[in-house]
């Protein structure tokens, strides 16, 4: 008999609930009755209600049993797991299951299918077409192929990533750069963390074919501190990359060069903003730059550079594999392709799911989600991590794109949605925005570092009753101060979530409550 | 290359700092990638390493200085044996991460970006470890912990404590 395949995700959040344990023991309890498995460790599927989640390869394709627990898999093994008979664990083959079925995985076709550091995994998956196709294309043609398409920004601003990459290619310099902005700081989101554990060299692929797009001859990946397992995955799977001649001075044996770098962040979230990212790879404080200059003109060490976000540039592998109209035929308005949207917080069914847009809020959070974890009614939901608009169920109705959520003074950004249930109080999650955004203000301009501070001040004298009109009055003054007069998105963006809690649930704001503090 | 896990680190060597240095002399603003270095090999920053990268990189006692202040991973002294991070985002917020908060500092006595009297555990609070999807989090010496009620903090606690006894 030949060994079963038996696939136990290595995702640092499946990890965190015990997927290390559940292969080893799948390892011993296999070995234990004489049963011949081979153990591939792949990504998530991004169904983090079902981890750790197996998969054994039948004949009949793979099926999955989840969630499993270390003592369930001597049960498993004698239930004939590795036959794919049914046990109370049994979900079925994994893309039957409603969940995946319903996606479109465009971006995250191989997250949780393969072996992340497999080569052969990789190529056997589609891998490698991309920048194949790209190094028989001329500049201008893979930008106008990106253009084409529609891509936007993932990261959370929405920008055409062609219009970006025709800016840096119509630069002249005598060095550019790309850089991956892989600071994934926004509660609430882990596609990037997903992707880099799950498929590290589509990361790999995309940043070469980038250089190649804009005439860029380095690279630079900056990820978070907080991602020590993206990190090690993505690490390997450069040197792995390097090894293969895939990037390097012949880029697949081509005559053009792409030398390719990981740099780790150090804990602060504002260098999640391009700016504050290009300083801290140059080796300084992570404080902002005024735009502009944009960075596609003056970037890092002051040349023309590309600065994604990770999907943003994950996308365009597929997207020259298969073509403009592949990715653009998906989607609604000018809110082309797919969209990874993040499931978070208080909900029954959390985890990604990749789609077109145009899904309703409602409908992702309710049907996909399964409504609260706890239970509960939902109360509140915030889109688009810690700058977004809490958003009430009465605007459950709003279609998940850029324009239709823009309309509303709220942002899709990079898709992340963090459920609450009835138990939250709105005015401390209006202070908490204020208080995060005075913990990492990065202190270069008034309206930030300043008025985040003030603004807890004035929200604690609301609740408490001091002065109340007064203060409400002060306090939207304030935040169209830090609207209209900050430097970048940190303050920005921080009178979001205040204003709209404050608009959407005022009775959290009343006198009556105890101050929180 | 990063650790994140506490463990054996050397005393503090200028030699050691000046190889680190060198290692990373060829790469574009090698700053940051050498502070990460110095702390994995000796467990925080020295203070006396400031003056000697501002000679090794050429830069001002100033900018490094700057550079380790500005960055909260960067400490400035050795911590305890474990380093256990409670996130405190959002999405951790709405499954109950405050209540874990405060009972994190009450089980061990101190407040966050302290240790604890014994050395054995220093507790910082962080915003997001990614894994908001299975909240609240809590990461134990690099190893994200997922679903982690008071009960589970307890038993985490107690497992790195007793690592640090054997």
């Amino acid at each position: 008999m030949s060994a079963v395949s038996v696939f136990v995700p290595l995702d640092s959040a499946a990890r965190s609930v015990g997927a290390d344990e559940v292969a080893d023991a799948v390892v011993h309890e296999a070995a234990r009755r004489g049963l011949q498995v081979q153990l591939v460790r792949n990504g998530s599927r991004g169904m983090f209600w079902l981890e750790p989640l197996v998969e054994v390869a039948t004949a009949d394709g793979r099926v999955a049993y989840g969630p499993v627990k270390a003592k369930d898999v001597g049960e498993l093994l004698d239930a004939g797991m590795l036959d794919g008979s049914r046990h109370r664990l049994f979900l079925g083959e994994t893309e039957e299951i409603a969940h995946l079925k319903r996606q479109t995985r465009f971006t995250f076709a191989r997250v949780g299918v393969i072996d992340p550091l497999s080569v052969t995994d990789y190529e056997a998956n589609g891998g490698l077409a991309g920048l194949r196709r790209a190094l028989e294309m001329t500049p201008q043609e893979i930008v106008t192929e990106v253009t084409e398409s529609g891509l936007r920004g993932r990261g959370g601003a929405g920008f055409p990533t062609g219009v970006k990459w025709q800016t840096v290619l119509d630069a002249s310099a005598d060095l550019k750069f790309i850089a991956c902005n892989a600071d994934e700081g926004d509660s609430g989101t882990f596609a990037d963390r997903m992707l880099m554990e799950g498929d590290p060299f589509l990361l790999v692929e995309a940043m070469a074919i980038a250089g190649l797009a804009v005439g860029a001859s380095e690279g630079y990946i900056y990820v978070r501190s907080e991602y020590p397992d993206a990190i090690s995955t993505m690490s390997a799977a450069i040197d792995i990359a390097y090894l293969h001649g895939w990037v390097g001075p012949s880029v697949l044996g081509s005559d053009r060069a792409f030398e390719l770098y990981l740099r780790v962040g150090a804990g602060a979230y504002i260098c999640g903003e391009e700016t504050a990212m290009l300083e801290s790879l140059e080796g300084r404080r992570g404080m902002i730059r005024a735009k502009p200059p944009l960075p596609a003109i003056a970037g890092l060490f002051g040349r023309p550079t590309v600065v994604n976000n990770v999907l943003s540039l994950a996308t365009v592998p597929p997207i020259l594999a298969q073509g403009a109209a592949a990715f653009r035929g998906l989607g609604v308005g000018r809110s082309r392709g797919t969209q990874v949207f993040q499931l978070a917080g208080n909900v029954k069914h959390g985890g990604i799911l990749e789609t077109a847009f145009g899904l309703s809020l409602g409908e992702l959070v309710e049907e996909v989600g399964g409504g609260t974890a706890s239970g509960r009614p939902v109360r509140a939901v915030q889109v688009g991590g810690p700058l977004g608009a809490y958003l009430p169920t009465s605007r459950f109705d709003l279609p998940m794109d850029y324009e239709a959520f823009a309309a509303v003074g709220a942002m899709v950004g990079h898709g992340g949605v963090v459920v609450f249930d009835d138990t939250v109080d709105m005015s401390r999650q209006a202070r908490f925005a204020m208080e995060f955004c005075a913990e990492e203000s990065c202190g270069k301009c008034t309206p930030c570092r300043l008025g985040s501070v003030r603004g807890v001040e004035v929200i604690d004298r609301i609740v408490a009753g001091i002065d109340r009109e007064a203060n409400l009055e002060l306090l939207e003054d304030l935040c169209e101060t830090m609207v209209d007069a900050s430097l970048c998105a940190m303050g920005g963006l921080t009178p979001f979530p205040v204003r709209s809690a404050l608009q959407h649930f005022p009775e959290d704001f009343e006198p009556t409550k105890a101050v929180p503090l | 290359m990063v650790s994140r896990t506490a463990g054996p680190h050397a005393d503090w060597s200028e030699d050691r700092a000046l190889e680190i240095v060198e290692k990373h002399a060829g790469e574009r603003g090698p700053l940051m990638p050498v502070l990460h270095e110095m702390q994995d090999v000796f467990g925080y920053v020295d203070p006396r390493a400031v003056g000697v990268l501002a000679e090794a990189l050429n830069l001002s006692r100033a900018d490094v200085h700057g550079v380790v202040s500005f960055y909260k991973d960067f400490r400035t002294e050795l911590p305890g044996s474990s380093v256990i991070r409670v996130c405190r985002g959002e999405a951790c917020q709405s499954m109950g991460a405050e209540q874990l908060a405060r009972h994190a500092r009450a089980h061990l006595g101190v407040d966050f970006g302290s240790t604890t009297c014994d050395d054995a555990i220093t507790l910082e609070q962080v915003f997001c470890l990614g894994n908001c999807a299975l909240s609240p989090a809590v990461m134990v010496d690099g190893r994200l912990k997922g679903r982690v009620d008071e009960a589970r903090f307890d038993d985490l606690v107690a497992e790195v404590r007793s690592q640090a006894l054997r």
